[in-house]
């Protein structure tokens, strides 16, 4: 752990913080600083440069409108994508994932995305709205995945990218898929926050941001979070 | 009134009143929903009748209606018989329910479900519409906060054309769907929640505050100069020429003195004397329940109910430094299923409090609040609550059928 100081910056709040996103900057600054780790959460407003010397990088969901600014202004700012190529984790939740794509659809309308990840996204016939779990890519080794879901589009993965998860409830991508990762890029549509149900997914990111393997992280009492996780799962198996 | 219904009217009036007897009688529920469903299917239009020739106001908004329209109706009862949806059943069905109930009442005083101001409009034509604030709510089943302003405002362009509007100026979602009214009061009622209104709901772009005032960057759209507000210091409301009119409120909490001030200048529109409805505003001592203090094994329990984010918040400023606190939180149909907005609230100012933890969604919580650093015990339900409390007074914060569990085990105390 050579860093000091984990900065991670949260992008766009005025714009993308729609259920609860803040919680996965709480989360990830709560696991970090448990293990010693000092964190300094910085909040980017749309109108605000995006600092390049960050760790990390979080965008959280939004409504059509200030989706279709967000992208425009992120576009413009250029900082995302260089991250991205610099192996910097990025963690995008619903609209904030869409737009790390090729294309979103919003108002309406197909509007450019970022190209980070080599997906396109349109509308759906019905909106996606419930408990959703699945079975995460074995790679990432983070178990099950579990969430709340709330869109209407439907994502359509290219060759570049992998699947986050295989959906075992719910829609995600499509009613087969959710999510979808490359490099250290992963882009979901679980709310939840999806940190606080999936701590594996947290420390998976933190990992990546202090360049060590997830298994050198000091292990932290999850007692609450693994009951939550096994009360989400129950109820899914109940309604099923 | 009752003496112009039709006959078709009056027998769908008789109806609703005696299905919503049986259902009290019983036990279902306090009947405004049932017997209100009985009396529109007689008689469509009933709500329309029953409404006509009273003077009416609504009042809607996330937050605060059921007591604010509760603070309205002692106002108004300073010069007449008021009905009001008392039961906190925001529906058509409910205002139909309290109309019928109350056939000689000139004035009512009605609280609107947000998704339903319009339907109200058309069908109450009210003298007055008292327009609270907006924030999200619910998220997995209504509507997206900014997409409902868009909505008020085209209804509100529509048909609010007779109506006085009584509008939150602190609250640019209700500034912008207000403003296309002709007669608007302006009441500077605050807002505790600034999340759902960063940016301009009229053109999409930053809104600047300084204090108090906001103010679009590019469109202009900015805060109305308020003609009531709530006094810097001390408990009071100010009017439009700057007098003072003492609140001795039992509600805790600023909200409820903007809530106050927001049933003055209602009150006002009416013709009544804020000096002499002021006081009468002390007589409210709970609301369904809210507020509402009781005992139980030594413990002196006092009921707050917070439904989303901004009501949280809200609960927190109201709760007294020192009794343990003990946090609800079920996810049921009305509640939203979707708990993801306790990551909006923050919960720092319990840290150092004893706090407990229960609902059905206690989990969320408890995770909740270790990110937050707030140490908690979880207990199953609210006796356990109780028990886990030492005796004295105890702040309980919950939402929506949390709270109404917790009301159960109190017999229903309102």
């Amino acid at each position: 752990m050579a860093l000091s100081t984990l900065r991670i910056v949260w992008l766009y709040p005025d714009l993308l913080s729609t259920y609860g996103d803040r919680g996965n900057l709480l989360v990830l600054a709560h696991r970090a600083r448990v293990r010693g780790i000092d964190v300094e959460p910085m909040q980017v407003r749309s109108d605000q440069r995006i600092p390049h010397t960050a760790d990390m990088y979080l965008i959280g969901g939004g409504e059509d409108g200030p989706q279709a600014v967000a992208a425009e202004r992120l576009l413009d700012d250029g900082a995302v994508g260089r991250a991205a190529e610099a192996g910097k984790p990025i963690l995008a939740i619903c609209a904030g994932y869409q737009l790390l794509g090729e294309s979103f659809y919003a108002n309406g309308r197909a509007y450019a995305g970022l190209n980070i990840l080599d997906l396109r996204s349109d509308r759906g016939p019905s909106r996606a709205v419930g408990e959703i779990a699945g079975e995460a890519a074995p790679q990432l080794g983070i178990g099950p995945i579990t969430g709340f879901e709330n869109h209407g589009g439907r994502t359509h993965l290219g060759e570049a990218v992998q699947p986050l998860a295989r959906v075992t409830a719910g829609i995600g991508n499509d009613g087969v898929t959710e999510g979808a990762w490359a490099g250290h890029v992963i882009g979901t549509y679980m709310h939840g926050p999806a940190l606080s149900r999936n701590p594996r997914l947290a420390d998976l990111l933190l990992a990546w941001a202090i360049g060590v393997d997830p298994s050198q992280l000091p292990p932290i009492d999850d007692t609450w979070p693994e009951r939550l996780r096994h009360e989400r799962f129950q109820a899914l198996s109940a309604a099923q | 009134m009752s003496a112009n219904l039709t006959p078709r009217a009056k027998f769908a009036s008789a109806l609703l009143r005696t299905a919503a007897a049986l259902s009290r009688a019983t036990g279902r529920g306090d009947g405004s929903v049932i017997g209100g469903r009985v009396g529109l299917i007689v008689e469509p239009r009933l709500l329309e009748l029953l409404a006509d020739g009273r003077h009416v106001v609504l009042i809607s908004g996330t937050n605060g209606k059921t007591t604010t329209t509760r603070f309205t109706t002692a106002a108004l009862e300073a010069i007449g018989k008021v009905a009001t949806n008392s039961f906190g059943a925001n529906m058509p069905t409910g205002h139909t329910t309290a109309l019928a109930k109350a056939p000689k009442a000139e004035y009512a005083a009605l609280e609107c479900d947000e998704h339903y101001l319009g339907q109200l409009l058309d069908a109450a034509s009210p003298k007055v519409v008292a327009l609270l604030n907006l924030s999200r709510d619910q998220l997995d089943r209504a509507m997206e906060v900014t997409a409902l302003a868009a909505k008020w405002r085209q209804t509100l362009q529509a048909s609010a054309g007779n109506s006085t509007i009584v509008a939150n100026a602190d609250d640019p979602l209700i500034v912008w769907a207000a403003s296309v009214c002709q007669r608007v009061v302006w009441v500077a009622a605050g807002q505790s929640w600034t999340a759902d209104s960063a940016i301009c709901p009229n053109c999409g772009s930053h809104l600047d505050r300084f204090g108090e005032f906001w103010r679009c960057t590019n469109c202009g759209l900015n805060r109305p100069s308020p003609q009531w507000s709530v006094a810097h210091t001390g408990e009071a409301v100010v009017g439009p020429d700057g007098r003072r009119y003492d609140l001795n409120l039992q509600l805790p909490g600023r909200v409820n003195r903007a809530n106050a001030a927001t049933a003055l200048a209602v009150a006002s529109l009416f013709g009544v004397d804020p000096a002499q409805a002021a006081p009468r505003l002390s007589e409210v001592t709970s609301v369904a329940g809210r507020y509402a203090r009781v005992e139980r094994d030594g413990r002196n329990l006092r009921l707050l109910l917070a439904k989303n984010p901004a009501g949280w918040l809200e609960s927190f400023d109201m709760i007294e430094q020192g009794p343990p606190v003990v946090l609800s939180l079920n996810a049921r149909e009305v509640d939203g299923f979707d708990t993801s907005w306790i990551y909006d609230v923050d919960f720092t100012s319990l840290v150092g409090r004893k706090v407990v933890v229960t609902g059905d969604r206690r989990t969320d919580l408890a995770v909740r609040l270790e990110v937050d650093g707030v140490d908690f015990i979880v207990v199953d339900d609210i006796k356990a609550a109780i028990a886990a409390s030492p005796p004295g007074p105890v702040e309980v914060v919950a939402n929506y059928t949390a709270f109404q569990d917790i009301r159960a085990e109190f017999n229903r105390v309102n």
